[in-house]
């Protein structure tokens, strides 16, 4: 439930809003149809240059030398740039936040670390000329090994991509090389569960393709400040970095933007906006620089693509016992935004669901590729495209339906998540639910009773549970940056291989145990107690299942009689179209 | 490099420019005389952004020659009001939620129209026809092929100047 704060926003607004539900034209509609709408390249100005740069063919190079001279007397040029002319030619995105060490040249100093990577600018009277000065610009490379896959990378010897980070991944706060979540113990559950199911899970680098390419203009005003009509979408964030870069008090820069022809994460960059700052500064000349559709498509930084495994322990009767996720996100050759996907991606593992033994490992990983940047849900989507295929494989594994298997599994308020938070305003439940009925897919009458509201937080639900502790008494094990494809299972359970059916494993006694018993964080309900409570090793919850037949669905408690009005036939009362109410 | 002059009428007046031998009409109308509304997308032919009217017909600006307009009639989306009053097109785009960022609505705009001036009541299908050429990465179309049939429908349909059947 939306809680106003009245205590801290008394005065901001009354609490008469009243526009849900209503048609309202939105307020840039009528630009948007008279062709009035000024994009950020809708603006004239007199004497308006434009700059092109010269980028790196290879994916990995030292440069031996580059020789401007052609270029610079090329007719129409006004002005060649590199990288000893950027004021602060290094610089990472979330510096602005403190989050990270600058990684990234606006110009390549000395290497290129992927194909693309803008090495020298050009700024001269037209396109066309900026354009023929880029070809007399001669730069000699030496081509130096590169690697393209993220778990290569990682490995020891690997080629250094990117050498503020010179093992190749990104490090958190200085010393921690992935985002990690430990609750419970894996490993442990994973060999008392009746069936093991991994998976491996690739996704694609993904372009924005805005039909507005990057860009922005930059052009002297008075008093020694400088305006910049910019494609950002985080106009303030882009006005941050050129400031840093150019080396200006922000107060000199005066950005007008928000009027995006097409951003979907892809103009949060500063892309243009230094470059073009520095050249109206160099030039006293309002400066242009714009992306053509041949760069944007292949030099736009896309959306990160990620490596995921997913290993999940599963009970014949339906119950997600253990979830194992290891994943990699392939920054490309400079930080950008990858670091920030990670902390997403693990605050949304392990999915929408109560899992009493998660453990997670989100590795961010350089590669000689184009930096990637964030994308509509970066960080969510892909591991959310797993973890839904997954669920899949795991019901027909399962023998039970899809939608059933879910609600099985589903959160409930006030279950425990991995990150120690209980969850509230759970809602998978129901959003089953209204799906089913809007497909007209049978769900069982017990089905269609449950309620997000009930059943959760109950018993160990709604405890932390005994957690692994590692060697130095933090959560740890299993270490997971350079295992290989596949990790060894605990003695006494099977791997399914991705390619084969999942088969029942059935009951096994008299399991070997690990062959290391490991320490343990002790369970302790949500508000811990300043001391916690004795050490205790946390009994297995799983009984081996005995009989040949999966037990019946047997769901939470039935919510109390009052719970759910009683005209409506499905749970679905909050979320539901049908019935217009939620709680 | 000598300049040439060229002269067409834009949105019903009589406009001149000096331009260069190379230069694109999206170029002339944008830098040369300061019509906007016609965007650069790809400068190759393959979205449709830069979509202008020439006598009437539906021509991408981005793969014309300025030199090659002497004495058309070009119009843009700018000039598709008449006054204060919109289109029923640009109505009707409102109307739907047609445009999210809005950076296709001129193209799209141009092209409903030249369908409309030769096909005032147009299926579905030749609506969809009528703007393949034009990319939207925002709304999904649907919107779009919605207005324009409604446009269609709606009275108070004017001709384009340079329209076929004007
Ligand atoms: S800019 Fe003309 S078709 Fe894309
Ligand atoms: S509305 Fe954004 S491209 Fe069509």
């Amino acid at each position: 439930m939306l809680e106003m704060r009245k205590d801290l926003f008394a005065d901001e607004r009354d609490d008469n809003l009243n526009v849900i539900g209503k048609g309202l034209q939105r307020q840039d509609m009528p630009g948007h149809v008279t062709g009035l709408t000024r994009y950020f390249d809708d603006h004239a100005f007199e004497g308006l240059l434009h700059l092109k740069v010269v980028r790196s063919p290879h994916a990995s190079a030292r440069i031996r030398s580059i020789d401007v001279a052609a270029a610079a007397r090329a007719p129409g040029v006004r002005r060649v740039l590199r990288a000893a002319d950027v004021p602060v030619n290094r610089n990472t995105l979330l510096s602005l936040i403190g989050f990270g060490k600058d990684d990234e040249p606006s110009l390549a100093v000395d290497k290129v670390h992927y194909k693309g990577e803008p090495v020298v600018a050009i700024i001269a009277d037209s396109e066309a000329q900026a354009l023929a000065a880029k070809k007399l610009v001669r730069i000699d490379y030496e081509p130096m090994p590169a690697v393209f896959d993220v778990e290569e990378a990682l490995k020891p010897g690997a080629p250094v991509v990117n050498e503020t980070y010179s093992a190749n991944y990104f490090e958190y706060h200085e010393r921690f090389d992935h985002q990690k979540l430990r609750f419970g113990d894996v490993e442990r559950a994973l060999a008392s569960a009746d069936m093991v199911l991994e998976h491996r899970y690739q996704m694609s680098p993904i372009e924005h393709a805005p039909t507005e390419t990057n860009g922005s203009i930059a052009a002297p005003e008075q008093n020694g400040r400088f305006v910049v009509h910019s494609c950002a979408q985080g106009l303030f964030f882009a006005l941050g970095t050129a400031a840093k870069i150019v080396a200006l008090e922000s107060n000199r820069l005066h950005f007008i933007g928000g009027t995006v022809g097409g951003g979907f994460g892809g103009k949060v960059d500063s892309l243009t906006e230094p470059l073009a700052v520095l050249g109206a500064m160099v030039t006293g000349k309002p400066v242009r620089f714009v992306l053509d559709r041949e760069e944007e498509m292949l030099y736009g930084s896309p959306r990160g693509a990620e490596r995921i495994y997913i290993k999940d322990g599963l009970m014949r009767d339906g119950r997600l016992i253990a979830r194992h996720i290891r994943s990699y996100f392939d920054a490309g050759a400079y930080t950008r935004l990858s670091s920030y996907a990670a902390i997403k991606c693990t605050a949304h593992l392990p999915g929408p669901y109560w899992i009493p033994n998660v453990a997670s490992d989100v590795h961010v990983a350089y590669t000689n590729r184009c930096p990637s940047t964030a994308m509509r849900g970066f960080g969510i989507t892909a591991v959310d495209f797993a973890l839904e295929v997954q669920m899949d494989r795991l019901a027909e594994a399962a023998q039970m339906d899809p939608m059933e298997f879910r609600l099985l599994n589903a959160y409930r308020d006030g279950d425990m998540k991995p990150h120690r938070r209980k969850a509230s305003n759970t809602a998978l439940i129901e959003c089953v639910q209204v799906a089913a009925e809007k497909a007209n897919w049978p769900i069982s009458e017990q089905g269609k009773r449950q309620s997000s509201l009930t059943g959760g937080g109950v018993g160990e639900r709604g405890q932390i549970p005994a957690t692994v502790l590692d060697a130095r008494g933090q959560i740890g094990r299993p270490e997971t940056r350079n295992s290989g494809p596949t990790q060894t299972l605990p003695a006494g359970s099977s791997r399914i291989a991705p390619s084969k059916q999942p088969v029942m494993e059935g009951a096994r006694d008299g399991r070997a145990a690990p062959a290391q018993v490991p320490r343990y964080e002790a369970a302790r309900p949500a508000a811990a107690p300043l001391s916690p409570p004795p050490y205790q090793p946390a009994p297995s919850p799983y009984q081996p299942v005995t009989g040949q037949q999966p037990p019946p669905y047997q769901p939470p408690p039935a919510p109390p009689a009052t719970a759910a009005p009683v005209q409506t036939q499905h749970g679905a009362v909050r979320f539901s179209s049908v019935f217009g109410r939620r709680r | 490099m000598a300049k040439i002059p060229v002269q067409f009428r834009l949105n019903g007046s009589d406009r001149a420019a000096f331009v260069d031998a190379p230069e694109t009409l999206l170029n002339t109308l944008r830098r040369g005389l300061g019509d906007f509304a016609p965007k650069y997308g790809c400068g190759q032919g393959a979205c449709g952004v830069c979509t202008v009217l020439i006598d009437g017909e539906p021509h991408l600006s981005c793969l014309t020659l300025s030199v090659a307009c002497e004495g058309k009639r070009i119009e843009t989306a700018s000039g598709m009001a008449d006054g204060p009053d919109l289109h029923p097109l640009q109505a009707q785009f409102m109307e739907h939620f047609a445009a999210q960022c809005g950076f296709c609505t001129p193209g799209m705009l141009t092209v409903a129209r030249a369908l409309l001036d030769r096909n005032p009541n147009p299926t579905r299908d030749e609506v969809i026809e009528a703007i393949s050429g034009n990319i939207c990465r925002c709304t999904g179309y649907e919107p779009i092929v919605a207005a324009i049939l409604a446009a269609a429908g709606s009275p108070g349909m004017r001709r384009s100047e340079g329209g076929r059947h004007a």
